[in-house]
């Protein structure tokens, strides 16, 4: 599969609402009668990546989690790096941004300081987020901004042809490590656990609709909310397949409690790769710590130059 | 002093020590209150790279008329420590004055007519007012002594400071300020020589550095959003905005690297707002990546770097001006941008306006080059009227509205039909404006596109907005005699030293005419062309060291330019420009 898409272009639907039929007779989902209009995510835009790849299901499983959230296309805010499952924002209608490999996190962080009443959701890669973009992945996780984190883990990097990731295993052989992996992967999970995220989660692309579900509780959640997603590549992995995760992953154990810290740290460092959430709390956020700290009344910047210039006068 | 038979006049002080003895706050002082007492003043300040020890430099040059450049001879050298008198005592002038702490400091026999007044600071401070950390204030009051400043300005100034500290302390702070008067009037009988008078009438001005300046600019467009992350010479440009961007309901962000600064900044601009980082040399190295994310995803920025020496970790506190490459060239591919470059303080002030009008006028990343001497360098500068400030804001959609885009019932961030090749932006939470911004090549609705035609018209596009930026702005500045066959080319806080050469030069009967770019990309190959065209010979002086800014100037026209460098981490001294000028004026 070539990593040069788009031959052709069609072009974006018009984004917007679209009417549905509100009667009794018809309900849609589980909940309640659809009054309200629907909202259409579908961009319209022909996805780029290969049949059977992993991103599909985070696709789907977004898509179902706006929806379940009826929020409006023009108040969400897609942010993705570099990789294939960045891609991902050209496929959703919402407002977008496509920005450079690693610094994904920043620019999420620019955007929900100046504006906090948007959602802003970030889509990124195990090369993104845990390669170059590790270190803003930290620091953007202490914050603790409003904002969800998606990371559709492929343990390897796709767009590229084929290159070991930092979660790829260890003796795993790629192209630029012929003779086997000899770094050990990264855990997310734990990172994220100890850099203090508020709610820390794993889904997987298959099971998109526990992802959905995943996604709508981290959206809810008020605070940093991270979900890594396995999201198999078939063209390039031939070990972290479909099947595997299938035999492997196994749910949150029911007694869990996610307020416990070390429980959810203890489930992160064990073999057994774990589907759900490992850990939630409540945190004052960054925009409204952020908030708190202006000064009211907003002064007319004016006259606050005025008061500047007899101080310094 | 200059040799020029005019009423100007002005003095030169310098006060050196080691570091934390109290150089900067004893120089801040005095700055203050002579320009509330209606002096003109400019400083120039110098500190160790270390936190702790080293040598520091506060020198300050007041006077009746507007203040050029700091001085390239001193009138008065206060020497609080052996090593400051070492360094320093070559520079004082024929028939200049030598204070010093006969205490600490052993100086050699007067020579060069220059006079020496041994003043016991320390004596004074411990012994006569049993305040030893008065010393400071003690050597204040030796200073304005000399120079015949009234005493009421500083006595106002440390009411303002110590009042708060209880009545005791400000007392002896004024006894102390008493003290050094009274030790001037009855031991040193040549100050009357280095009497100043200040300005003729009242001024309403404001003493400000470069950085304050640019930060004051920042929040007189509107801006009040900031990140970045703290590098010498620019912290204080994030500190000072980190107490008044709040106050407007913005925020200042401490990012974690200066990738992740710029990256927050373009968020913040692409959300809709507004929004810069500052830095030096080393974090702009790190930035260009994203600058041409700036320019390619078409989201204005500003980027202010105060420049350093360097290359690489460089000398953080001393003064150079090679950035320029990096500013104009740094990063891949064909990538649009713009670069100021403020020739003074008050300058800082207007081009720091200029850079978000560009850079929201435009959607491109501005770059604006200040230095380490013009950042901490105070100036009494006129108060900016505030009501004559043009503010440029960028094109938004409204669906059906009356803008360019609005035609079109689907919103393209990128439509490509316009002179400016400036496409209407839709910040989210617009309804109907939804879009993907993105750093691959992309069509007019933002969606990837590589083909051929598209690359070429978006190239286009993206250029096109640089093209009409050359037509419809000037920025240049000229000083001098338009008719001399010498002209000399500067950018940058250079053109201070340059300005007072030509001067003198042109007082003394040589013409010569000098020129400034303060937007120095695009360049304006016509503007500068007939400057270059006018004159026989052109002087290009800039402290680097493989003349950056000549070569821009090489590569655009024939003539033959005299490079003049300077790299030893300082400003130009006057005499320096001065004696090329000279050089040059053999051949007129």
């Amino acid at each position: 599969m070539s990593n040069v898409e788009q031959k052709t272009e069609l072009e974006q639907s018009a984004p917007g609402q679209t009417q549905t039929a509100a009667s009794p007779a018809t309900v849609k989902d589980k909940s309640e009668s659809v009054q309200q209009n629907e909202f259409n995510y579908k961009s319209g835009i022909k996805s780029t990546w290969c049949p059977g790849c992993g991103d599909f299901g985070v696709l789907s499983a977004t898509y179902n989690a706006l929806k379940e959230k009826k929020i409006d296309p023009k108040d969400v805010v897609s942010v993705s790096g570099i990789g294939c499952s960045s891609r991902i924002p050209f496929f959703i209608s919402t407002y977008g941004f496509h920005s450079i490999h690693g610094r994904t996190l920043p620019i999420a962080v620019g955007i929900k300081t100046a504006n906090p009443d948007l959602k802003v959701i970030v889509f990124s890669g195990d090369g993104d987020c845990y390669s170059i973009g590790l270190g803003h992945f930290i620091h953007t996780v202490r914050r603790n901004l409003d904002i969800t984190l998606v990371v559709m883990d492929n343990s390897i990097y796709g767009l590229t042809k084929g290159q070991t990731s930092p979660t790829s295993s260890l003796n795993f052989v790629t192209k630029t490590t012929p003779d086997g992996n000899i770094d050990g992967p990264v855990n997310p999970i734990a990172l994220a656990l100890v850099a203090g995220a508020t709610f820390v989660a794993r889904g997987f692309s298959a099971d998109a609709k526990g992802l959905a579900k995943l996604i709508v509780e981290g959206m809810d959640h008020k605070g940093f909310s991270m979900i890594d997603v396995y999201s198999p590549c078939p063209t390039f992995n031939h070990v972290d397949t479909f099947d595997y995760y299938k035999e492997h992953v196994v749910p949150m154990p029911k007694e869990h409690n996610v307020e416990d810290f070390s429980e959810a740290l203890m489930l992160a460092i064990s073999p057994t790769i774990h589907i759900g959430a490992f850990y939630k709390k409540q945190s004052p956020t960054f925009e409204e710590n952020i908030a708190h700290h202006h000064k009211t009344p907003c002064d007319d910047k004016m006259q606050l130059l005025e008061k500047l210039f007899k101080k310094f006068s | 002093m200059p040799d020029i038979a005019t009423a100007k006049k002005d003095i030169v002080i310098r006060v050196a020590g080691e570091s934390g003895e109290g150089v900067i706050s004893t120089g801040d002082l005095i700055a203050q209150g002579a320009a509330r007492a209606g002096y003109s003043i400019f400083t120039y300040k110098t500190f160790p790279a270390e936190i702790k020890g080293g040598h520091a430099v506060y020198q300050l040059r007041l006077g009746n008329h507007e203040i050029l450049s700091k001085g390239d001879e001193l009138d008065i050298l206060i020497a609080f420590n052996q090593e400051a008198y070492d360094l320093h005592s070559g520079e004082i002038r024929q028939g200049g004055l030598l204070l010093f702490d006969p205490a600490v400091v052993q100086a050699a026999g007067a020579e060069n007519g220059i006079k020496h007044s041994p003043v016991p600071l320390r004596k004074i401070a411990n012994e006569d007012l049993n305040f030893p950390i008065g010393k400071n204030v003690v050597s204040v009051g030796v200073i304005g002594a000399l120079f015949g400043l009234n005493s009421e300005f500083i006595e106002k100034l440390l009411i303002e400071k110590f009042s708060r500290k209880g009545e005791l302390t400000l007392n002896r702070n004024l006894a102390a300020l008493a003290a050094g008067y009274k030790f001037i009037k009855e031991n040193v009988d040549t100050h009357r020589e280095f009497d100043v008078e200040p300005m003729p009438g009242k001024q309403d001005i404001i003493v400000v550095s470069g950085n304050q300046a640019i930060g004051m600019g920042a929040i007189a467009y509107g801006c009040r959003h900031y990140f970045g992350y703290p590098i010498t010479p620019a912290t204080d440009i994030m500190e000072f905005l980190a107490t008044e961007f709040p106050k407007l309901g913005g925020a200042v962000v401490q990012a974690e690297d200066e990738m992740a600064a710029l990256g927050m900044a373009l968020g913040a601009s692409y959300a809709g707002y507004p929004s810069m980082t500052a830095t030096s040399g080393p974090g702009l190295s790190l930035m260009v990546e994203l600058l041409g994310l700036s320019a390619m995803a078409e989201i204005p920025v500003v980027v202010i770097d105060v420049q350093r020496g360097g290359p690489s970790t460089g000398l953080p506190t001393k003064h150079e001006q090679s950035d320029l490459n990096l500013a104009i060239y740094g990063g891949h591919g064909d990538s649009p941008r713009i670069v100021l470059a403020p020739i003074s303080v008050l300058d800082c002030f207007y081009q720091a306006v200029n850079a978000f009008n560009l850079a929201e006028r435009y959607q491109l990343p501005v770059i604006l080059l200040s230095d380490q001497s013009l950042a901490v360098r105070t100036e009494t500068i006129p108060k900016p009227d505030l009501t004559k400030i043009i503010r440029l804001e960028r094109k938004v959609w409204k669906r059906n509205g009356n803008g360019e885009n609005s035609q079109v019932e689907k919103f393209l961030r990128y439509l490509n039909n316009m002179d400016d090749g400036v496409s209407e932006m839709s910040a989210p939470g617009t309804e109907s404006g939804e879009h993907v911004v993105t750093g691959l090549e992309h069509s007019e609705a933002g969606n990837p596109k590589y083909d051929s035609a598209s690359h070429s018209r978006m190239t286009e596009k993206r250029h096109r907005k640089i093209q009409h930026l050359m037509k419809h702005w000037r920025a240049v500045a000229h000083y001098g005699d338009p008719a001399s066959d010498i002209g000399l080319l500067s950018w940058g806080s250079t053109l201070s030293q340059v300005r007072e050469a030509v001067e003198i030069a042109n007082a003394q009967g040589i013409r010569v005419e000098a020129m400034t770019p303060k937007m120095i990309h695009p360049f304006q190959e016509n503007l500068v062309g007939d400057f270059i065209r006018s004159k026989k010979w052109i002087i290009i002086p800039e402290v680097n060291y493989s003349g950056q800014f000549a070569s821009l100037i090489q590569s655009r026209f024939t003539k033959k330019v005299i490079k003049l460098n300077r790299y030893g981490g300082e400003p130009f001294k006057v005499k320096e420009i001065l004696d090329s000028i000279k050089e040059v004026s053999k051949n007129v």
